[in-house]
């Protein structure tokens, strides 16, 4: 059963640019794709592993800021006299290393999250975030600042001067977009589903007890945030070269809360409900705004939604959708945690 | 010389409604154990309300500025009553996550009640400022460090003094042995919520006519106030104090010497920076929570 | 009963401060190899500040602990595991929001030296099945194979002081710490578990207890260890400790005549 609606599902999505004439339609589909990916990195860190990491945006934004540099080439003097120049370089190499480069800083914050644990990790990651938004708007040389990179090249694939591809059109960033979704979903679902995946949940669940049967806290901790924020950097990256401005809005903080949102509303620590809450609160402004009603007034029922879920639905939509398809007596219908939980064939 | 001591007297008159921000949301950190993201709003909404009464509705300045404190404590209340009650079992997360929705949500009715556009507050003081030799001051600074620093004393006499102070002192401390002594936690953290709010709504009140009012300014007045509770510690009010002026003190040398565009940074570098080194804040004495 | 040889475990002039208050002064005894102790003593006598001490999730103020020589004071509690001591806890302490499958299946964390990458690439299958085998096998020593499929939370109490023994089996530990393990246990439950420890010192483990039920301490132990503020009173066998003055003053508060 499980198995079918999956692959209807796939199959409406992959056939969908060939019968959706409307490309406002795939421009939304598109974005909310991103923030999809986005928001599955951040739910693999706050699902699965625990961390309250409000700093998500961060990682975003060094993907995309990483690839659009890195494509469009950059000359820079650290010192007065100590100049950094890069001339244009592929766009899959900039993704590449904006992917990196996340990562990396991922795995600095999750070696601070170890020492420091609980709200004050939240009060860090906030400000690690607001710190690079900060650098981005003023080291004009690197960044523009506010003016922004503009003119940020399409992503090629193939052979120069041979043949090429360029993902100029949407329907060729929305196949794009989805192949990196499908792949970063099934990355997050193998890693959950094994050793390593336990291990995270295990710390989120108890990490006492984990560290007692041998789970080294730090390790996984670091692990969960460099591979969730180098997903969140390919998410970036994805952004950078679709939208081809980007500004230090990127940082903004808002975005995290978007993130936040989509994942506790959809269900923390479950693989569809990232899925579930990116698809609600990607299509929702579309469909408020066809009502007319104003941009804050969105988010306000934003804020209102997340409160009343987190208050009343704590789990999130899609546990309490399994729970209730489980109570109609549909055995097969299980929610997607870590780890199967079917006695194991002999 | 003379700029070292203008920026001094600058960060002494930031750094006494830093202080009321710090010791507002330190008090609701430190006792209610709430990460409280609205704290900014309610500074924010001190502002607005200035605004409201002074510019929209004609009221005499200082009049509004206590209904602007008052109408803060109030809105606290509400917040507690309303949303934090429920989730007085929950765990961290949960009440975080409510705290965030709730802070969306504010934001966005103040964005769209009063339009983005920023708006600015008259006040009765004469626009041309006091020299004192060799600096000068703003008469609408004095009077922000004036205020800011009755305040200041008024909340520590209440907490160290009076009776709803003991017992606010007490939850801290151990709140269920102050349950079993007859402390109503209840109203404890109902009291606490709207103190904290109403120190942020009268810094907000405060410093709005001193610069002007505009819907996203609660944000980094948030994390500012987060950056001090963290130097001072949980819970400790001559911490938040002190840090309310160390990180006024950073701002004003940081932009006058190093560069103004990072003069917001400082607080998040300095929380980073703190938190690297200390985990637990730098004078906290008691447990890091979490 | 055998003459157990060599030494498991050593505590050399431990000592335990919180703040001002010193929980633990200079305590020093030994656990050999395969037998079953026990750590007695009124409620504050240190016995939990012991166990975390031993197990790394506290550091002492002073004195050392060696297991088989190497000292354990100083490593991180998941290295302490990784050689081969693991404890249970107090406080009843399971993965609450998960099956008892996957409580069990994360117990079996150090059983595996599956890395994340193959992980990633999709290599993990067989051993994945193989863990699961595994896990089943030790819920059907503990007597919890039924429950397999079940949330941990929504056991009964009884039961969940089983799976966190089964939690701590499944790291195959050399040396067992149980804390409390029978606390808040019917007798019926409480006599089937020491059948358990019998069992489970029979698949060849060293077993420290703390314990307030001197029926269970009387019944399981080989030695005991009676602390009181901190400090050793008394050590022995448990016929000669029932009998010990200082152990009846520091339970009853005055000698009996």
């Amino acid at each position: 059963m499980k198995r079918t609606l999956t692959l209807a599902f796939l199959a409406l999505l992959l056939s969908l640019p060939l019968w959706m004439s409307s490309l406002y339609v795939l421009h939304i589909l598109i974005m909310t794709g991103i923030f999809i990916i986005a928001a599955m990195s951040l739910n693999l860190l706050l699902g699965y592993t625990g961390q309250l990491s409000l700093g998500h945006v961060a990682f975003f934004g060094i993907g995309a800021y990483t690839s659009s540099l890195v494509s469009l080439g950059f000359d820079v003097h650290l010192l007065p006299d100590w100049r950094v120049a890069l001339a244009p370089k592929p766009v899959w190499l900039g993704m590449l290393l904006g992917v990196l480069l996340a990562a990396g800083c991922g795995w600095v914050i999750g070696r601070i999250a170890f020492k420091v644990r609980g709200a004050y990790f939240v009060i860090v990651s906030v400000s690690f975030a607001e710190v690079v938004r900060l650098i981005a708007l003023n080291w004009l040389e690197l960044t523009q600042g506010p003016m922004a990179l503009n003119n940020i090249p399409v992503l090629r694939l193939g052979i120069p001067d041979w043949f090429e591809f360029a993902f100029l059109r949407k329907p060729a960033n929305y196949y794009l977009v989805l192949t990196v979704a499908i792949l970063a979903y099934l990355l997050i679902q193998r890693l959950v589903h094994s050793r390593a995946g336990r291990a995270m949940v295990a710390l989120r669940e108890n990490e006492a007890l984990a560290a007692s049967v041998g789970i080294d806290v730090t390790r996984y901790l670091v692990l969960a945030t460099f591979v969730s924020a180098g997903i969140a950097g390919a998410a970036g990256a994805l952004y950078a070269h679709y939208v081809r401005i980007v500004d230090p809005e990127v940082f903004s903080f808002i975005y995290t809360v978007t993130m936040v949102i989509m994942v506790v509303t959809g269900g923390k620590g479950t693989l569809l409900g990232p899925i579930v809450g990116g698809l609600l609160f990607g299509l929702l402004p579309e469909i408020l705004r066809a009502f007319g009603i104003p941009p804050e007034i969105q988010w306000v029922s934003y804020g209102v939604l997340m409160i009343l879920v987190v208050s009343f639905l704590p789990a999130g939509i899609v546990p309490a959708l399994a729970g209730w398809w489980q109570q109609r007596g549909d055995a097969a219908a299980q929610p997607a945690v870590a780890a199967s939980s079917r006695p194991p064939q002999p | 010389m003379d700029q070292l001591l203008q920026h001094s007297l600058n960060a002494l008159i930031l750094g006494g409604t830093y202080a009321l921000l710090g010791i507002g949301l330190t008090l609701i950190f430190g006792i209610m154990r709430v990460v409280n993201f609205t704290h900014g709003e309610l500074y924010a909404f001190g502002a607005y309300m200035m605004y409201l009464w002074v510019m929209l509705a004609g009221i005499n300045f200082y009049l509004a500025l206590v209904l602007a404190v008052l109408l803060g404590v109030g809105l606290g209340a509400l917040i507690e009553l309303a949303l934090l009650r429920r989730l007085r079992g929950a765990d961290i997360d949960t009440t975080m996550l409510v705290m965030i929705g709730a802070w969306i949500a504010l934001q966005n009715l103040e964005q769209f009640t009063w339009s983005g556009v920023a708006k600015s507050i008259r006040s009765p003081f004469p626009s041309a400022p006091l020299v004192l030799g060799p600096v000068s001051v703003s008469w609408n600074r004095l009077f922000v460090f004036a205020v800011a620093s009755a305040l200041i004393v008024a909340t520590y006499a209440l907490i160290n003094r009076s009776k709803l102070g003991k017992a606010m002192r007490a939850t801290f401390q151990d709140p269920e042995t102050a349950a079993l002594m007859g402390v109503d936690i209840s109203r404890i953290h109902t009291a606490t919520f709207a103190l904290g709010s109403g120190l942020a709504a009268a810094a907000g009140a405060l410093l709005g006519p001193v610069f002007v009012a505009y819907p996203t300014m609660g944000d980094l007045a948030s994390l500012k106030a987060f950056a001090i509770v963290i130097l001072g510690g949980l819970g400790s009010i001559p911490g938040a104090t002190a840090g309310g002026f160390i990180l006024a003190f950073m701002e004003e040398l940081g932009a006058g010497y190093v560069s103004s565009g990072f003069r917001d940074g400082m607080g998040f570098m300095l929380i980073i920076a703190i938190l690297l080194v200390k985990p637990t804040g730098l004078f906290a004495r008691r447990e890091r929570i979490g | 009963m055998s003459q157990p040889s060599a030494i498991e475990l050593s505590l050399d002039r431990l000592t335990i401060r919180f703040g001002g208050l010193t929980a633990v002064d200079g305590l020093s005894f030994q656990v050999r190899q395969g037998e079953i102790a026990s750590l007695i003593g009124p409620n504050g006598a240190g016995k939990t500040s012991a166990f975390n001490a031993i197990t790394g999730y506290i550091a002492p103020a002073a004195g050392s602990v060696s297991w088989r020589g190497k000292r354990l004071d100083g490593l991180k509690p998941h290295q302490i595991a990784e050689l081969g001591v693991v404890r249970t806890f107090q406080k009843t302490s399971v993965f609450a929001g998960l099956s008892v499958l996957d409580n069990v299946l994360i117990g079996l964390h150090l059983r595996s030296k599956q890395q994340p990458l193959a992980a990633l690439l999709g290599r993990v299958a067989a051993e994945e099945a193989a863990l699961a085998t595994e896990a089943h096998g030790i819920l059907q020593f503990i007597g919890l194979a039924a429950r397999l499929g079940q949330l941990a939370s929504s056991l009964p109490y009884g039961e969940l002081r089983l799976l966190e023994v089964a939690i701590a089996l499944a790291a195959k530990p050399k040396l067992l710490l149980l804390d409390e393990p029978v606390c808040g246990l019917n007798p019926a439950e409480t006599a089937s578990f020491m059948q358990l420890i019998d069992r489970i010192r029979a698949l060849g483990m060293t077993i420290l207890l703390v314990e307030h039920d001197m029926k269970m301490v009387m019944g399981v132990s080989d030695r005991i260890v009676c602390l009181n503020e901190g400090r050793v009173i008394a050590e022995g066998a448990p016929a000669d400790i029932q009998k010990h003055p200082e152990v009846v003053r520091a339970y009853l508060g005055r000698p009996r005549t």
